[in-house]
């Protein structure tokens, strides 16, 4: 496959960024879009440039790492996967594609498509957590049973990898969908319902301190969510805020 | 020199654990506030550990290279995690799983290590529900087991196919929290450049901040590494793209032994490589193997007319398939331990039995278990039986919901329905049993150096079976670190905060940096990559899944001349004042480049076959491995002398005791 690629090119956080045009050639469709641009920065490399940078680790699309906005779309045009995880064959020989960071206020650019994401953990630090030391001498695992359908929907939900496409999608670069995950893993479970109250007041003050925007039930979180994170999860984070703020 | 003393309690094995912590002398909290530890890595073993020990009170600082702790390569195990809980009423108990974990690593691991690891593995899983991590359960609420390699109990825990994702994030749960309080202070986007030894004593690490390449000290009574596997010294591998061997190597490189480097595990169950382009390999969990039928055909002819597209393995009739693994080891069948599963896959495959384009993969097949599950389902529900359709429609509902992440996971990379297709396999490299050197108390050779999970060598021998690489990560870092590295800093309640100020903390920055600059400076005509593909290659070929005395000589050489040429001819771009990724992995394939030669010195010194170590010269008539218990029961402990051609042997023999030494039988 031969491809032009329109990639945003940012030196640092300070200085503005362009998209620069790049053609490439002898891309096999088996490729994933991450080994597509590895040919790209190898290129760049023997030529003198200065390869592109990005995020990636895992490359199997669990740990998040990977956060390229390409053709308009979080993690490009397929569906329930991350960046690593597309591969060449949802694109056409000859195609142009944009690649560019993910864009947010909260995710200022570290360099090129690579953007900090660290407002995540802060907002975990805020109350992502059940509050269990480490002795040895908690109760046994089995002594407290869990309704099959609430511990699978707890375990959905804790399935978020926090990659922060649902803030790059949202129009109002909301991260609800991210913090709702995390409220909904502990709401539904009997192990973080005494600290209920305060996670999810503390949490939702650290989003909102942070600077993401509000939900309008859109909906294009859920749709690009590589993970497939319902909307559900809102809808029960809007339930638990509320009760919240009565009950404080 | 340091000496070798394992420092293994005395009494009988069931008394040690609890005997040694009776014994061991304790920091009080008012002291733990004065004491500082410093944690390299925020996997399952780093991040448990910061989180347990900022708990206790000690101030802790944590290092990872992710932008992230949530992101270590923890987080990206599949299957599950064992422990001797006897949930299913199936005979499993703490012996049991000791004994299977001896056996599974071919008795080279040593045993009182192994038996305290089986001793916690039950308070691991108490802690993690009790941290809100969702394991999976049954209709009555209570925790599912599923069964994995090389035991006949189903003793391991999971979370559909991200037992590890879950675990890692109960993990930074814990850590956040004292993140929260002010007690762990968290460095994110930072690696571990060289260790600092003052007075003989680990005291701090040489940080570079991936963003802005500024080079940081940072001073501690004690510094723990966490830093995961080398798998990636085959270039390909199951492994993180990031994940490394550098601090394990600096470690080393300061007086830190490093312990049986040649012990890897090729794991069986991998998506078969399908070009040169690859950057990595997927794993198909283990836990597949639960369900999953593996198989090639009986015939040549057969194998070649499905390596060509002629014939469709769903055509081709059950007496025309050659299910080898339950053919060659009937009592356990498609659950053997990994290095005998992916022992057979080669033989099947080196003598023509492979079936893709390449030759080399395996099936592993579902079609029995999806019919299995559907009659289940449709007796359950009052529905024929016998109704194809209905059988097939409710059995891959069955399947989806055990592996349904694993399944798309599939479909997205190979680009074929395994609901519908048999899956296509081949062994991989997955982890690495080998590591840093520690005693008992999981201390290295360097005072106050301590290694744990993936990074030490301790646990699982020569062979690491499934699902307990998770339990060892989280037994190190919640249960046995906390306690042993007390025993430490007793020490040092009066020494105070340590200063960076010092000439070996200056003597330690100035070298990095002009190892930084000279790799800069350098400005070759090949790439890092490229450098990186070719190691890889010839370990991969000459140090892989057999090996032998030629091979393993000319590796060595190849080796060396490889890393003359890597210092003579790479590019690396950009400046060391950015964020550079190139410059970054520059740093840890010199470190792999090291690393490589003794790898294949160590397994050329290892004249037996045991575990994933399989040396050609050393096997039955059936191809099994042959041990030589005579000569080689000990762990190769190798200490740096500046080339890693001239690293010396110490070796620290192994005691069995309680368990008999004796050939491993799967049939």
């Amino acid at each position: 496959m031969k491809l032009t690629l329109k990639v945003w090119r940012q030196k640092n956080s300070k200085e503005k960024g362009k998209i620069e045009s790049y053609d490439i050639d002898k891309i096999s469709p088996d490729m994933s879009f991450l080994e597509m641009m590895d040919v790209l920065n190898e290129k760049l490399t023997i030529e003198g440039l200065d390869p592109v940078a990005f995020d990636h680790d895992c490359r199997e699309g669990i740990c998040g790492s990977c956060s390229m906005f390409i053709n308009g779309e979080a993690h490009g045009p397929d569906r329930l996967v991350t960046t690593c995880q597309l591969h060449m064959r949802k694109f056409n020989d000859g195609e142009t594609i944009y690649i560019e960071p993910f864009r947010a206020k909260t995710f200022p650019v570290i360099k090129d498509l690579v953007v900090d994401r660290s407002s995540f953990d802060r907002i975990q630090h805020a109350g992502g957590f059940i509050s269990v030391n480490t002795s040895g001498n908690t109760q046994d695992a089995n002594s407290i049973p869990i309704e099959k359908q609430k511990a699978d929907n707890a375990f959905d939900a804790a399935t978020c990898i926090g990659c922060g496409a649902c803030v790059a999608t949202c129009k109002n670069s909301s991260a609800m969908l991210f913090v709702s995950a995390k409220v909904s893993q502990y709401a539904l479970l009997p192990q973080g319902k005494i600290e209920a109250t305060d996670r999810v007041l503390n949490m939702v003050k650290q989003m909102d301190d942070e600077g993401f925007g509000n939900c309008t039930n859109t909906g294009a979180c859920e749709v690009e969510c590589p993970k497939g994170i319902s909307l559900e999860n809102i809808a029960r984070l809007n339930r638990e805020f509320i009760k919240a703020k009565i009950n404080s | 020199m340091a000496k070798l003393d394992s420092k293994v309690p005395k009494g009988p094995i069931s008394e040690k654990w609890t005997n040694h912590k009776n014994n061991i002398r304790l920091v009080s909290p008012a002291n733990k506030r004065q004491i500082d530890v410093i944690v390299v890595g925020t996997g399952l073993a780093g991040g448990s550990a910061a989180a347990t020990l900022a708990e206790l009170g000690y101030n802790v600082k944590s290092f990872c290279f992710q932008d992230s702790p949530r992101r270590a390569h923890s987080i990206a195990a599949q299957g599950g995690i064992n422990a001797a809980k006897n949930y299913q009423g199936d005979g499993d108990s703490i012996h049991r799983l000791f004994y299977d974990t001896v056996k599974g690593g071919d008795y080279r691991s040593r045993e009182s290590n192994v038996h305290r690891l089986a001793e916690v593995s039950a308070n691991i899983i108490d802690q993690c529900v009790a941290q809100g991590v969702p394991f999976a359960r049954d209709y009555g609420g209570l925790l599912d087991n599923r069964s994995f390699g090389g035991v006949l109990v189903s003793r391991t825990f999971y979370a559909k196919g991200q037992t590890g994702q879950q675990l890692l994030l109960g993990a930074y749960s814990a850590m956040n929290r004292q993140i929260a309080r002010g007690k762990i202070k968290m460095f994110n986007r930072h690696e571990m450049m060289d260790v600092v030894l003052v007075d003989g004593k680990a005291r701090g690490i040489i940080t570079r901040n991936l963003i802005n390449g500024k080079i940081e000290r940072h001073s501690a009574h004690a510094v723990v590494i966490a830093s995961g596997g080398y798998g990636n010294l085959f270039f390909l591998s199951t492994n993180a793209m990031g994940s490394n061997v550098s601090a394990t190597w600096k470690i080393h490189k300061k007086g830190a032994y490093f312990a049986n480097p040649c012990f890897t595990q090729i794991h069986p169950t991998c998506i078969p490589v399908s070009g040169d382009h690859q950057s990595k390999l997927t794993l198909m969990s283990e836990s597949l193997r639960n369900d999953g039928r593996i198989w090639v055909p009986k015939t040549k002819e057969d194998a070649q007319a499905i390596r060509e597209g002629k014939l469709n393995p769903t055509d081709l009739s059950e007496d025309k398939r050659d299910y080898y693994l339950e053919r060659r080891y009937p009592a356990f069948g498609n659950l053997v331990p990994r290095d005998v599963a992916s022992r057979a896959a080669k033989e099947r495959c080196d003598i023509g039995f492979g079936v893709n384009k390449t030759g080399e993969a395996v099936f592993l097949d579902f079609a029995a278990a999806i019919v299995r599950y559907g009659k289940e389902k449709a007796h359950l529900k009052g529905l024929d039986e016998d109704d194809i359709k209905v059988v097939n429609e409710l059995g891959k509902a069955a399947v989806k919901s055990k592996y349904g992440n694993l399944f798309q996971m599939y479909e997205k990379i190979v680009d074929e329905n395994p609901y519908e297709t048999p899956m296509m396999i081949y062994p991989a490299v997955h982890y690495t049993m080998g590591g840093t050197w520690v005693d008992y108390n999981l201390m290295t050779t360097i005072p106050g150096c301590f290694a744990i999970g993936e990074a030490n060598f301790s646990d699982h021998g020569a062979n690491r079976l499934g699902a307990s690489a998770l339990m060892q990560g989280l037994a190190d870092g919640y249960f046995v670190l906390p306690y042993t590295i007390g025993d430490y800093l007793a020490d040092d309640i009066r020494t105070g905060a340590i200063s960076t100020d010092s000439k070996e903390f200056e003597e330690a920055e100035n070298d990095v940096k002009q190892k930084i600059e000279s790799l800069l400076k350098t400005k070759g005509n090949k790439t890092v990559d490229y450098y990186h593909k070719k190691l890889g290659k010839i370990i991969w070929n000459k140090c892989g899944m057999s090996r032998n005395a030629d091979d393993l000589k000319q590796a060595i050489e190849e080796i060396k001349i490889l890393r003359e040429d890597f210092y003579a001819n790479v590019l690396v771009p950009g400046s060391s004042d950015s964020f550079n990724e190139p410059l970054a992995k520059a740093i840890r394939v010199s470190d792999f480049l090291e690393l490589g030669e003794l790898f294949a010195k160590d397994a050329l010194e290892r004249k037996e076959s045991c575990g994933g170590h399989f040396r050609e010269e050393h096997q039955s008539k059936e191809g099994e491995a042959l041990r030589d218990d005579e000569n080689f029961t000990f762990v190769s402990a190798w200490e740096y002398k500046g080339n890693p051609s001239d690293a010396v042997l110490h070796k620290e023999q192994l005691n069995y005791e309680n368990i008999e030494l004796k050939t491993r039988s799967y049939k």
